[in-house]
């Protein structure tokens, strides 16, 4: 359902992104793994015009990702995102959240927007803080709301932009937990993520790039366990042995 | 010989009649003002480069000049190119035209303190950019510019005396023209002083509720 054809992205001078490629089907969840600097947020921004590239393009079912177009309004309603540093809306409540896209952007009855965002906010183990300000809730908290923010909008794929990165370590496995049980009720998921445990038990595929392009591609299993490029090998080494 | 007492009361009814129209000025420059900065600061944020252009020269202008050269400007030299305003409008249009400038600065302040992540959010949801500015920036541009809001109105009540130098006949005008006509220099500008306290305390003290408020959460 998303194509990503040949991307190329410069700052300047600087290409971040050297000519990226891949595909991910309905239903897939895909790990973008690799070293900071290597683009992974940067081409996850692209799938939903956040950021604009220079060449090549992205496709979800066929249509093409301009963020200068007026097309992308309705885009992103397809392909939710999740953030490093959650962005609620301090102003409102987790309960006001969830709302806002459904009632807003969708122009959903606010007591069915209510209904919808409450069950959301249960299914990510909220229901009892939906009146609580984001000031109020941990990191952890925060970012589940965030997650059912995604969720309200019904759509065919999210992305997760590094979830657990800003997050204490106690806090990362509640969000990886709500994380794996929206991946297995079928929803599309690309992650960009440092989680090597959740890549190896939720992947679908893993991508590992690396100076903007991708250097290996497969299943969990084939890049997490063994995988054949010595950048690949040496990446996971120091990321599951950072003291080695 | 009449006493101070005596005096002032005799004098209070012709003040009074002049802190309704400094009010009435000052209420209306403030509308003015807020809804010409509201203007300027969300052009000043435009993705359109002459808004930019346009908002960024006129608040250096405006800052740049004394309001009472505006004044002088507004009700003395527009008449010369057919723009006849009576005095009580050019000093409303002034007023708020002199202050727009500073209320735009303040706005602008409240837009930029909002974490760029936030605006992504909401177009990751599909928010168009009218929607995103009703909804998440100015719901909380308007808390974090209502502090220094509270200060620029308690600064306009005070600078509306301003308008007494085109003839104005508010609270500081007639005054002058009670001080005149009496030489009693010293009741006369003390009442006017106290009247313009008393106006501006209650003003002083919302803002301090305010700031207060504010900052708690």
């Amino acid at each position: 359902m998303i194509s990503v054809r040949d991307i190329h992205k410069s700052y300047g001078q600087l290409e971040v992104i050297k000519g990226v490629s891949f595909d991910v089907t309905p239903g897939e969840v895909v790990c973008v793994i690799g070293p900071s600097g290597s683009g992974k947020s940067t081409i996850l921004r692209c799938l939903n015009g956040l950021e604009t590239y220079q060449k090549g393009e992205v496709r979800i079912d066929g249509q093409l990702i301009d963020p200068s177009a007026r097309s992308i309004i309705a885009l992103r309603q397809r392909v939710s995102m999740v953030f490093q540093r959650f962005n609620l809306f301090p102003h409102r409540t987790a309960l006001e959240n969830v709302m806002e896209g459904p009632v807003y952007v969708k122009g959903m009855e606010r007591k069915a927007a209510r209904d919808l965002a409450a069950m959301y906010l249960e299914k990510v183990g909220l229901g009892d803080k939906m009146q609580n300000f984001p000031d109020n809730l941990s990191g952890g908290q925060q970012q589940r709301v965030a997650i059912a923010r995604a969720l309200a909008m019904e759509p065919e794929a999210i992305l997760f932009d590094e979830p657990t990165s800003a997050l204490d370590p106690e806090l990362v496995g509640d969000v990886l937990g709500v994380m794996r049980q929206v991946a297995e009720e079928g929803m599309t998921m690309v992650v960009v993520t440092h989680e090597m445990g959740f890549a190896r038990e939720v992947a679908d595929r893993v991508l590992f790039l690396e100076g903007g392009t991708i250097v290996e591609e497969g299943t969990a299993q084939e890049v997490l366990r063994n995988p054949k490029e010595l950048r690949t090998q040496d990446f996971l080494h120091r990321v599951l042995h950072p003291l080695d | 010989m009449l006493s101070a007492f005596e005096r002032a009361s005799e004098y209070l009814p012709v003040l009074l009649q002049g802190v309704w129209l400094t009010i009435a000025v000052t209420l209306l420059s403030l509308l003015i003002s807020t809804v010409l900065g509201l203007i300027w600061a969300v052009m000043g944020r435009s993705n359109f480069l002459p808004f930019r252009v346009f908002s960024r020269t006129f608040i250096t202008v405006i800052r740049g000049l004394p309001i009472i050269v505006q004044l002088f400007y507004i009700y003395f030299v527009l008449p010369e190119i057919g723009i006849n305003l009576t005095a009580f409008q050019a000093g409303v249009f002034g007023m708020g035209i002199a202050y727009s400038a500073y209320q735009a600065e303040n706005f602008r302040a409240g837009f930029e303190a909002i974490d760029r992540g936030q605006i992504e959010a909401a177009h990751s949801i599909g928010m168009k950019d009218s929607l995103i500015l009703r909804r998440v920036i100015l719901p909380q541009a308007f808390r974090i510019s209502l502090p220094p809001y509270g200060n620029t109105m308690i600064m306009m009540l005070k600078d509306s005396s301003l308008v007494s130098t085109i003839t104005v006949a508010e609270l500081t005008r007639q005054g002058q023209l009670i001080a005149a006509s009496t030489f009693d220099n010293m009741t006369v500008f003390s009442l006017v002083a106290v009247i313009y306290l008393l106006m501006a305390l209650p003003l002083t003290y919302l803002t301090h509720r305010l700031e207060r408020r504010y900052k708690k959460t």
